[in-house]
């Protein structure tokens, strides 16, 4: 909401400060301000120029040529308008000025006359579309002023961020009395210049409401609770006074005419939407509130856009058709111009939740929306459409026809709250007296109607009907007026929670702290995936680049491993925690995993003199799988380099899998295919993992310890003959099978294969570590051990010992 | 016995050695040349000292002290020789200042640090951290935080829907529900994850984003235990002098509801000072009795408060980061900043 400071500064008798200050009163009151620009920023140059005479140009047809006085002395201007009145005053940019657009005004000759300035139209000082002529100011000026300061455009505009809640801040009264208390705690409606007072009559009734021929109807009054209109006739639409132009200006409104600037200010003054329908655009003598009938589906609003209208929605109209959208937007076919003599001034109020729907329905919003969506003050109407019509009496002329016509079928009733004054301790923690509480409500409108044993009874004024219907809300009243920086914060002792830390995040800080070790990076990426990467969809995304969620983590790193090598970093090792989703039942959430994945490129250690660069490999990846996969599932996880399904990333020839003690697969692991990715010729090759991990992981086993060794251990060293078929895991079971109980430890410490052994055939060199718990071994019964282990091999696999 | 003088050996003695030791051209062969001459077994000057046992008694004080001299004189050659080949000028000495044999080092993504800081105290502070769905249904993410869909308040989170009542949580206050629902009082929960909003990537927002709630819920507590435990909060993470300010704000599902800023004091290099202007650093309230209420708690009984703030934005107004989306890009030279 555009907020005028100097609109606030007349509604709050004793404010005054600089607009930063204002601003930080209403931060503390729960409505800062977002930024404070001027309606007269970049005008500062601008001074008041008076024509003395203006003559036609000798030497062009459409440049006039004038003798202006600005103050200091009378100079020469060629001015290009085609109407400039001798006597009056025009904004003026002297030499030197700069205009907005840094555009620097220079002393110039323009088809052989000199020109001193520029006498400058709305349009050149942002002040407006209008560009057909320089801008005549209206009223009493003395050249050589500011124009600023003249026309009251030394004001400053206030962004002050409203809350949903707090309808009744849209407007300069509701912040005014957010501030009441930093001036004399009282505010004050400024007068309007040359209006009257007037009292007013009215003519009530429901659901109709008629007077000389006149009528208004209320069809749907769960929509409509109360329509007021006025008739006033003989009004001579034309440019507002300045003092009304730069008060809307101020507020960051631009001015139109006397008739909509009137509607305008009562909208910013008191947030109470009103329209000006021209009258004689009306067919017949009535306005009836209605829901749009069937026929009705298309609606040409004021704006100019066509729109297509549904029975839900509740029109103003005349006899015969629409003429507006109810809390929304006024019809095209009743607008208000130059040529208007006769208007029907509306002030109503429309259902919020009715209005919120129809506006999202049409996909727009408006002032006059913004406002019924957030509530109006039930309680405000008569009082604006008061204001309103001296207004326009008082900017347009004319005169009020009849009394106004009140048709109110659901009136107002206010309400009362109780409040405990010990649930105001209970819940703020220090005691508040019942006399204090109420000197803090009464400036915001809420009155104290009684008390009995501690419990008050608050009356709530209309405009915060919406918002304080509970206990909570006064409550929240108290504290904000009391001020939150006037409450103590001493901490005091407080009960231990109930709730358990959850593993999984106890998992993942320990998962994190083993990757980083292994020196890899963690990254964040959204969950947001194109379509073959997930099963889920996003309903109503914003992009249609990526409007899944994904269920593997994969294809988001290997995007940052592109990212990263299009800038250039070629030694790439990601890691990332993240859910994975899964379609569920129809109507249901999806499924929720979460994941860990990793990925690895580059060299597998930074360069070093002592060494040959090396890549990654598939090894690194493999025991990178072990270390994570075990942490995860425990010492009984196994890797299989079968029996999963590969993900379409990697090659199937070069993916393993992660498989637990219970035989789940649950991650994989291998070489990105060059096909899945999108790198630079000299990328390596790159190696991800994927892992699901449990969504409650349990604590594990307790660590049991193995006694430490007493006696030393016997080495022997293996060379075996693999054929193809045979695998080093089937030879590792074999001799685990036959080694006997004393076999502590069995590695594989070589590979060969080449010349001396028959093609297709591998050297693996096993080394084996034998230990009694008893005893030293002697070397009889370790070569027993090593020949039961080569029987065995032989036998079973065909695998002999290398000769 | 043949005529001996050792003392003329010895002389002789430290002569040669002296000469030994200003020839050797590295450590290994000074080594050599300490062992020929001072080893403890094997070495001349001990071969000398064995003889003395042939030395006539009365002449042995000299011998002995002569022999200890000549000891001391080869010992300084030696420690003087041994600094001076030091410096690798021998061309097979280790020079070692060229650079050690390096590993890869990792590093966690800022904004779990940020997280992880913010755990740190909150647990310090009691609190244990709970989880929660990240897609979840409307009952969760709005109704039962007391906003109803037709609220101009739900508009603020513009949401991203997957089916009719299903959605990607526009906020973490959902846990708030759930962990009410399967515990039961005293509860204090942080829980930090993703949540979604109908946005475009921009300098200050990208449609998925980490955020922290944080909730507390027992008989007895008020406003100032909320204030006392927030700005307790906001002075151990951003230092002890921050001023913190409790503005009042609106959420549905706080009453009386606060954003909470800070005003940092700042060092600068030169050891001068400078404030802050006040930076926003969360949203946070009473809850709301509805809320309670919905919880199936007795709001009468209960009362409590919630917060709820974004580490992305925190860690940019932390380590100068002026666009969320580096984040996310996760560039390796940004993510190596934070291996500390």
């Amino acid at each position: 909401m555009n907020v005028s400071a100097q609109w606030l500064i007349d509604l709050v008798p004793g404010l005054t400060g600089k607009p930063e200050e204002i601003s930080e009163h209403l931060a503390l009151r729960g409505a800062p301000v977002d930024g404070i620009t001027s309606p007269g920023g970049g005008l500062g140059d601008i001074i008041i120029g008076r024509v003395i005479r203006a003559r036609q140009h000798p030497n062009a047809d459409r440049l006039r040529v004038c003798e202006v006085d600005n103050g200091a002395e009378i100079v020469q201007i060629v001015c290009g308008a085609p109407v400039v009145r001798d006597g009056a005053c025009y904004p003026l940019a002297p030499i030197g000025a700069i205009l907005p657009g840094d555009f620097k005004i220079k002393k110039s000759k323009i088809r052989g006359e000199v020109s001193h300035g520029m006498l400058c139209s709305a349009k050149e000082l942002g002040l407006g579309d209008d560009h057909s002529g320089i801008m005549e100011l209206v009223g009493d000026f003395t050249p050589g002023e500011s124009f600023i300061n003249s026309v009251g455009l030394n004001d400053f505009t206030l962004d002050v961020e409203v809350t949903a809640n707090r309808g009744d801040l849209l407007s300069h009264v509701g912040i005014a009395r957010e501030l009441a208390a930093a001036g004399e705690g009282r505010i004050e409606l400024p007068e309007i210049p040359d209006g009257s007072d007037l009292p007013l009559g009215y003519q009530t009734g429901a659901p109709e409401v008629e007077h000389t021929g006149f009528s208004v109807r209320i069809e749907d009054e769960n929509l409509c609770h109360r329509y007021i209109g006025a008739v006033i006739r003989g009004v001579s639409v034309k440019p507002s006074p300045g003092w009304l132009q730069a008060r809307l200006r101020g507020a960051g409104a631009r001015p139109v005419n006397n008739v909509v600037d009137a509607t305008n200010y009562v909208l910013l003054e008191l947030g109470q939407p009103m329209h000006a329908f021209d009258l004689s655009e009306l067919r017949g003598q009535s306005v009836i509130v209605r829901r749009a009938s069937q026929k009705e589906a298309e609606f040409k609003t004021l704006d100019g856009e066509t729109r297509s209208i549904s029975t839900d929605m509740l029109m103003i109209c005349d006899e015969e058709v629409p003429v507006a959208i109810a809390g929304v937007m006024g019809g095209n076919n009743s607008e208000v111009s130059d040529r208007t003599v006769d208007i029907l001034l509306e002030c109503a109020l429309f259902d919020p939740k009715a209005t919120r729907a129809t506006r999202r329905e049409l996909g727009m919003s408006t002032d006059a929306s913004y406002r019924y969506e957030r509530g109006v003050d039930p309680d405000g109407l008569r009082s604006a459409m008061e204001r309103c019509i001296h207004l326009v009496l008082s900017t347009a002329g004319g005169e009020l026809e009849g009394p106004i016509l009140d048709c109110n079928p659901v009136p107002f009733e206010s309400s009362t709250v109780e409040l405990r004054l010990s649930r105001i301790e209970k819940l703020l923690g220090i005691p508040f007296e019942a006399g204090y509480v109420g000197e803090l409500l009464a400036p915001l409108g809420f009155i104290v109607e009684g008390q009995t044993d501690g419990v008050l009874r608050v009356r709530v004024p209309g405009f915060r009907s919406y918002d304080v219907t509970r206990e909570v809300d006064l409550i929240e009243e108290v504290a904000r007026t009391h001020g939150f920086d006037n409450f103590p914060d001493t901490l005091g002792p407080q009960r231990a929670s109930s709730v358990s830390d959850h593993p999984l995040f106890q998992l993942e800080d320990r998962l994190r702290a083993v990757l980083v070790g292994h020196g890899l990076f963690e990254v964040q990426t959204p969950a947001f995936c194109p379509e073959g990467e997930g099963d889920v969809e996003v309903l109503n995304p914003l992009t249609t680049v990526e409007p899944f969620l994904r269920s593997s983590l994969m294809p988001s790193l290997l995007r940052r491993v592109e990212y990263n090598m299009a800038r250039g970093n070629r030694d790439v090792r990601l890691f990332e925690l993240g859910t994975s989703f899964h379609k569920g039942g129809s109507g249901e959430p999806p499924l929720e995993e979460p994941h860990l994945a990793t990925i690895l490129t580059g060299r597998r250690e930074p360069p070093h003199w002592s060494r040959e660069d090396e890549e990654f490999s598939m090894w690194d990846l493999k025991a990178l799988v072990v270390d994570i996969a075990s942490r995860v599932y425990g010492e009984e996880t196994t890797i299989d380099s079968v029996g999963g399904k590969c993900p379409t990333l990697l090659d199937e020839n070069m993916c393993i899998y992660v498989r637990t003690g219970s035989g789940d697969i649950v991650g994989c692991a291998g070489r990105v295919t060059d096909e899945a990715s999108d790198l630079p010729v000299w990328a390596g090759d790159v190696w991800s993992f994927e892992l699901a991990l449990p969504r409650n992981p349990s604590k594990g086993a307790e660590v049991v310890v193995t006694p430490l060794p007493q006696f030393p251990a016997s080495e022997r060293d293996l060379a075996l003959l693999l054929p193809p078929t045979v695998t080093s895991r089937e030879v590792s079971e074999s001799i685990r099978r036959s080694a006997g109980p004393d076999l502590e430890a069995l590695e594989v410490f070589d590979l060969y294969v080449g010349e001396g052994i028959p093609e297709g055939v591998r050297s693996v060199a096993f080394r084996l570590r034998f230990r009694s718990i008893k005893k030293t071994l002697k070397d009889k019964q370790v070569d027993k051990n090593m020949s039961a282990v080569l029987k065995r091999l032989e036998e079973d696999l065909g695998v002999e010992a290398r000769g | 016995m043949s005529e001996s003088n050792p003392i003329a050996d010895l002389r002789a003695l430290e002569e040669e050695a002296t000469a030994a030791v200003k020839s050797a051209q590295n450590r290994e062969s000074l080594e050599e040349v300490r062992v020929t001459y001072l080893g403890r077994s094997e070495g001349r000057l001990s071969a000398i000292l064995r003889g003395l046992a042939q030395v006539p008694v009365e002449r042995r004080p000299e011998v002995g002290k002569s022999a200890n001299t000549v000891k001391a004189k080869i010992s300084r050659a030696l420690e003087m020789r041994q600094l001076e080949l030091v410096a690798p000028s021998a061309e097979n000495e280790v020079d070692l200042t060229m650079p050690g044999r390096p590993r890869w080092r990792g590093g966690l993504h800022p904004i779990t640090q940020a997280v992880d800081e913010i755990w740190h105290i909150f647990r310090d502070l009691g609190f244990a951290r709970a989880r929660g769905p990240e897609a979840d249904t409307v009952w969760y993410n709005f109704e039962a935080l007391n906003t109803p869909l037709d609220h101009p308040a739900a508009d603020e989170q513009d949401t991203l829907y997957l089916v009719d009542s299903v959605l990607l949580r526009s906020h973490t206050s959902p846990v708030q529900m759930r962990t009410m629902e399967a515990n039961e009082p005293p509860i204090r929960i942080i829980a930090p994850g993703w949540v979604y909003r109908r946005d475009t990537y921009d300098a200050t927002h990208t449609p998925a984003f980490m955020q922290i709630e944080g909730l507390v819920i027992d008989e007895g507590i008020t406003f100032v235990d909320f204030k006392a435990t927030l700005a307790e909060f906001a002075r151990r993470y951003w230092g002890p002098d921050t001023q913190v300010r409790f503005r009042p704000s609106y959420f549905p599902f706080t009453e009386p509801s606060a954003e909470v800023d800070v005003k940092r004091i700042i060092t600068r290099p030169d050891g001068t000072q400078y404030e802050t202007e006040w930076l926003e650093i969360m949203g946070s309230g009473m809850v709301d009795p509805n809320v309670i209420a919905n919880a199936g708690y007795d709001p009468e009984r209960y009362t409590g408060w919630a917060f709820g703030m974004g580490p992305g934005r925190i860690a940019m107004l932390k380590h100068g980061v002026q666009d969320l989306r580096t984040f996310f890009e996760n560039d390796v030279r940004f993510l190596e900043q934070f291996a500390r």
